[in-house]
């Protein structure tokens, strides 16, 4: 079989090796990675044409899920099929999986609470945290441009969260009926213009 | 059984998680957080961790939840290898459904990105992700992260609006801004 020559087997080692060597030093998430998987792959590599880059970075940016493991399973798949895929996948997942293993077995929750220093140490960090959460709130509010009306939207759908009633504190409710309406008002903003033309 | 439970929350969280790793965060807490395994406190330090180690926020969090999540659920389970088990069975379960969905529908979605369908469903979700995130800022504001006494509740809000300001109107590094943080709380509490 073509597969098994060298040559080819050499690439999907050199496809875990390159998505590796980017899941183990971006630090700040998806977005950061795929500046950096853009110009592994495409400039420095040239596995991909940039187009073909932002054409699968666009499927994987509308699917579900982690960005950067839906972008290096795409790449993967275009280049190699199901065995890319898997070679992309997993050196995407492996160095975060094994670095947080690791800090897992040592830093153990009761470690935190009972060392004073740790403890006064990560009383500092949570509120820091909260604020790092809040940045994103207002980047993607502008980016999804709100107006008046539609800002409701995530006001009301934060508090229900919030709230932890039964039932609509469910954000996957609110993910579920947030696809279907846009459909629906775009669908139907589109029936509108047809029949005033 | 734990890890059904566990396998069944991460599955959930791949198949809606929209929006990238701070929208997903909103249904982690959801998922794992009210079920007792996971404290709000332990939550919020996985967000801290995983903020200052590199990779997706997503596997991050999956990774530690569950070696964490056995340990806390039974003393059955607290040798590292069911912990292991448990990051395993997670990161897994949390990637599987969208490489799934990119392997087979990526053909379908690239014919249809200017389809009424795929616009109108990301029409809709842009204002639900900003609720998502508020959601999930608003759930952590509480008593386990911003303390319980005067003095410690003020002290975490001045940490809180310093923290947020250095992000939002400085070129600061947000791991800078954790570290510089937890240097605070070093001497403050």
């Amino acid at each position: 079989m073509a597969e098994t020559s060298p040559n080819k087997r050499g690439l999907l080692l050199q496809l875990f090796a390159t998505f590796f060597k980017i899941g183990a030093f971006t630090f700040g998430g998806g977005w950061a990675m795929i500046s950096i998987m853009e110009r592994e792959l495409v400039d420095k590599r040239g596995w991909l044409a940039r187009e073909d880059f932002l054409d699968l970075l666009a499927v994987a940016q509308s699917l579900p899920g982690i960005l950067a493991v839906n972008i290096s399973v795409a790449v993967g798949d275009s280049l190699r099929g199901r065995r890319g895929c898997l070679c992309a996948a997993l050196g995407t997942i492996l160095p975060s999986f094994i670095m947080i293993l690791a800090i897992a077995i040592f830093l153990t929750p009761d470690l935190i609470n009972n060392n004073p220093v740790l403890s006064a140490v990560f009383k500092g960090i949570r509120p820091a945290v909260v604020a790092l959460i809040i940045a994103p709130v207002l980047s993607s509010a502008k980016a999804a441009k709100l107006n008046w009306k539609t800002a409701l939207i995530p006001i009301v759908v934060a508090l229900l969260i919030w709230s932890k009633l039964p039932v609509v504190s469910n954000p996957i409710l609110w993910i579920v009926l947030g696809g279907l309406g846009g459909y629906l008002v775009l669908r139907q903003s589109i029936k509108n213009q047809n029949k005033q033309a | 059984m734990i890890y059904l439970k566990l396998i069944w929350s991460y599955l959930k969280i791949g198949l809606f998680g929209f929006g990238g790793g701070y929208a997903m965060l909103a249904l982690i807490e959801n998922e794992i957080v009210g079920s007792g395994w996971i404290t709000e406190k332990m939550f919020t330090d996985i967000v801290a961790i995983s903020q200052m180690t590199p990779g997706p926020i997503g596997i991050n969090s999956a990774t530690y939840i569950g070696y964490v999540a056995p340990q806390q659920a039974s003393p059955m389970f607290a040798s590292p290898l069911w912990g292991i088990l448990g990051s395993i069975i997670c990161t897994i379960a949390v990637v599987l459904p969208s490489a799934l969905l990119v392997f087979y529908t990526s053909h379908l979605i690239r014919r249809h990105k200017d389809s009424v369908v795929v616009k109108g469903i990301f029409m809709g979700l842009r204002p639900v992700v900003v609720g998502l995130i508020a959601s999930a800022a608003l759930l952590l504001m509480n008593s386990s992260n911003f303390g319980t006494d005067t003095r410690d509740v003020l002290w975490s809000i001045a940490l809180c609006v310093a923290s947020f300001c250095v992000v939002q109107f400085t070129k600061i590094h947000p791991i800078a801004v954790i570290v510089g943080a937890g240097i605070c709380g070093y001497f403050i509490f």
